[in-house]
């Protein structure tokens, strides 16, 4: 059963936006308040708009599983990885091994005053936000997903 | 009195979910019952950190005051993130129990007490 | 050769490697099938072998600290934060190193068993990401040293075992003792938010040394040590909070029962850690003490008086694993209560005390075991009824000899490893207490009075017609079970050097507070 056409089509205005602002969540995680789990969260609601907004089995075709799953995984070994990156420097486990390197992330003079911040610090922080964020957004789709067709199998 | 405002807040939130728990035999209020009293739990980290008139811990600029140690907003965000994970598998057991068994009563689930 | 890596980062690797294996598993499994087998099994044994060497090292050379983040691995203390432990710690000390024993031993023969028991199921991608993550999570709860990351811990151990236990979903009573399991388990778990949320509250640190140190016994520590010996042992399976264990023992596949078993266990050294290294002699070391021998008394007995009416076989040894956890609170409460006492220590607490912790090590072994030829008898013959079982012996020899041992070793006959443990408990707690050494006996003689029964009703008697053509298990799962078998007669034969290098060195790692608060806060 899909909506009315008035949810349908603030669905489709709205999907972009929340996708935007959930990703806008991921990266300035740093900074802002947020982060990677917040950013994953709101994005994964925008699937939930779309699927709530249209019928399930009319949306299902066009969700990518295989993608999500990916996500799923692939978030986390991002994760790991940057851990385990550190080690492979020489330091600890989960050594913030970009910080003040001066390249991605790792800008070691930060502007004083206020301003909008300043992206490209933190050190492996961000990578971290965008691990948990990646492996967020799979996985709870993908919870949604099966919740949904589990719902799905008592109706029809 | 009003210092102590959040604490009794505390107090009142784990009453209500330790009851729920306790009382009700239906899975998805038991699991409102886990979300609140996690809640409760979360409230009063948050509580415990906060200092009056301390500041967010920026150092860039920062003004001659004391700031406050993040460590309690770092370890309620975690617990809302197992909290999460946790609601949606007890939801998932619930939906495959209804499933299963036509019911969400605990009362009413009773092939292991046989 | 060990390369320079390991020296340095192995109590790390060990809960990395099993977590990297856990989320590359179904990215694996998309492609083949018995690739996964492989990288599965690799992955167990190279944790396995990372917390063996964790655990050789700290054994010879002491307690391993290892800072997560810092610059150095062994700097708990920066000297820029003021004396104060900031970031997550890992503290490895011989107690620690004794589970670590455990969850390799347990974990790699559990592993060798599941991929031939559990082989040919569906949805095996999510299974082994979940059994991996719940060794990973027992690793981290067993070596970690900092309350909140002993609870995040704990939560991924409940959340897998939970899903593991619910794995059969078709079945639906799976999903149901599954659900009943993460419910008490949750509740554990908030449980222990609260008592982070008490201690970080007055003393501003999560550390357990720094707690320790700071360690005041107010009121509200009170509240919060009711509510660690409320959780944990809940978690442990322990009577009065023991309901759940039967049913989520029973019903999981065999191969999750026997690591579930170590995830309990993993609790059990929780609850010790903290009371002897958060409370130690700051509390009333003979109520706590006598608390915790009452909780084992009242387990021992009931575990042991339901045992014997079960009909399901797993039922019924899921029961004497609540009998079993009783000995271990019996040994170490003893120990606990004459904690203030150094006379009565020396003559015979300490005794109690190892007692108690070597029948971790050995429950958790022949409880695998027992719990792993249930399993097979169940994977041949498709029935969990005893009273539909008979004449097995004929036809399935290495398990009934498997199960033989394991059996004896929980009943406490020698030359197998459950007698060595017990007698140590029965003989100190006699001085201590001679009724309870009584009871402990009594229960003894129990667990062999029903275990006889099970064997009688699984292997002897002729051999019935509908299971003329049961088969012998399959090899890897006779691996997994025949190492579990040598290593209860290996620890029965040669108890006293068991107890000599692994013991000891443990229960004096949770007696000595003060070394484990030196070798993070340094001095003293």
């Amino acid at each position: 059963m899909q909506m009315s056409k008035i949810v349908r089509l603030s669905a489709d205005i709205m999907y972009p936006f929340v996708v935007i602002f959930g990703l806008y969540v991921i990266m300035h995680g740093h900074i802002t308040p947020g982060g990677g789990f917040q950013g994953g969260a709101v994005v994964a609601t925008g699937a939930a708009l779309v699927i709530v907004a249209y019928a399930f089995h009319d949306v299902k075709a066009m969700i990518p599983k295989i993608l999500l799953y990916l996500q799923e995984s692939g978030g986390l070994l991002l994760f790991i990885g940057a851990g385990l990156a550190g080690m492979l420097l020489g330091f600890p486990f989960f050594f913030n091994w970009l910080a003040n390197s001066g390249s991605l992330f790792g800008t070691p003079i930060v502007p004083l005053g206020p301003n909008p911040g300043e992206l490209n610090t933190g050190g492996f922080l961000p990578l971290m936000n965008i691990a948990v964020g990646i492996e967020v957004w799979g996985g709870l789709t993908l919870v949604i997903l099966y919740m949904i067709s589990g719902v799905g199998k008592e109706e029809y | 009195m009003f210092a102590n405002l959040p604490y009794l807040t505390v107090v009142v939130l784990t009453v209500i979910g330790l009851s729920i728990i306790l009382l009700k035999r239906n899975m998805v209020k038991v699991t409102m019952g886990l979300n609140i009293l996690t809640s409760a739990v979360n409230l009063l980290i948050i509580v415990l950190g906060y200092r009056e008139g301390g500041i967010a811990p920026i150092y860039t600029l920062a003004p001659q005051t004391y700031m406050v140690l993040p460590t309690p907003q770092a370890l309620c965000l975690t617990s809302i993130v197992i909290g999460v994970a946790t609601t949606a598998l007890l939801l998932s057991f619930t939906m495959v129990i209804y499933r299963k068994y036509g019911t969400v009563n605990v009362a009413e689930m009773r092939e292991l007490k046989e | 050769m060990i390369p320079q890596f390991l020296w340095d980062h192995a109590p790390a690797m060990t809960v990395a490697v099993p977590l990297l294996a856990a989320f590359l598993c179904p990215l694996i499994g998309k492609f083949t099938a018995t690739g996964r087998k492989a990288w599965v099994l690799a992955a167990a044994a190279a944790t396995s072998a990372l917390a063996l060497f964790t655990a050789w090292r700290v054994y010879t050379m002491g307690t391993w600290v290892y800072v997560f983040g810092a610059t150095v691995p062994n700097l708990s203390v920066p000297p820029d934060s003021g004396g104060i432990p900031i970031r997550i710690i890992f503290e490895v000390d011989a107690m620690s190193a004794l589970m670590l024993v455990i969850v390799a031993i347990v974990g790699f023969s559990v592993i060798l068993y599941s991929l031939s028991a559990d082989g040919k199921r569906s949805g095996l991608e999510g299974y082994y990401t979940l059994f991996l993550l719940l060794i990973a999570s027992i690793v981290g709860m067993v070596s970690t040293g900092d309350l909140f990351n002993f609870f995040v811990f704990f939560e991924i151990s409940g959340l897998a075992s939970a899903a593991l236990v619910a794995y059969r979903v078709e079945a639906g009573r799976a999903v149901e003792a599954g659900l009943k399991y993460f419910v008490v388990s949750t509740l554990a778990g908030i449980f222990m938010l609260f008592v982070i949320a008490i201690l970080y509250g007055q003393y501003n640190a999560l550390n357990i040394a720094m707690l320790a140190s700071r360690m005041q016994f107010t009121m509200l520590d009170k509240i919060a040590l009711v509510l660690i010996i409320g959780a944990l042992a809940t978690k442990a399976g322990s009577v009065p909070m023991h309901f759940w264990t039967p049913d989520a023992y029973a019903l999981a596949p065999s191969s999750v029962t026997a690591l579930l078993v170590v995830a309990s266990q993993a609790s059990l050294y929780g609850l010790f850690r903290l009371i002897f290294t958060l409370y130690n002699l700051s509390l009333n070391a003979a109520t706590v003490g006598w608390v915790l021998i009452i909780l084992g008394v009242l387990s021992m007995f009931v575990g042991v008086t339901m045992a014997i009416p079960q009909k399901d076989v797993k039922r019924l040894m899921a029961y004497h694993a609540i009998s079993q956890t009783g000995y271990m609170l019996l040994g170490v409460g003893t120990g606990l209560a004459v904690l203030g006492n150094v006379a009565m220590l020396d003559a015979f607490g300490r005794m109690a005390m190892e007692g108690g912790i070597f029948h971790i090590i050995n429950h958790a072994i022949y409880k695998g075991l027992l719990f792993l030829t249930a399993g097979a008898i169940i994977y041949r013959v498709g029935t969990r009824d005893m009273n539909r079982m008979g004449g097995l012996g004929h036809r399935m020899k290495w398990t009934m000899i498997f199960f033989m041992i394991g059996a004896l070793a929980i009943a406490g006959i020698p030359p197998f490893n459950g007698f060595a443990s017990k007698l140590m408990i029965y003989e100190s707690v006699y001085l201590f207490n001679p009724v309870l050494a009584i009871i402990a006996m009594v229960v003894s003689i129990l667990t062999l009075a029903s275990f006889v029964k099970v064997f009688h009703s699984i292997f002897m008697g002729p051999q019935l017609p509908e299971y003329e053509h049961v088969e012998e298990a399959p090899t890897a799962m006779l691996w997994g079970m025949g190492i579990l078998a040598a290593l209860v007669i290996l620890f029965g034969l040669f108890p006293q050097q068991v107890v000599d290098s692994l013991i000891t060195p443990a229960a004096n790692a949770l007696l000595d507070q003060s070394g484990y608060l030196a070798s993070i806060l340094g001095g003293a």
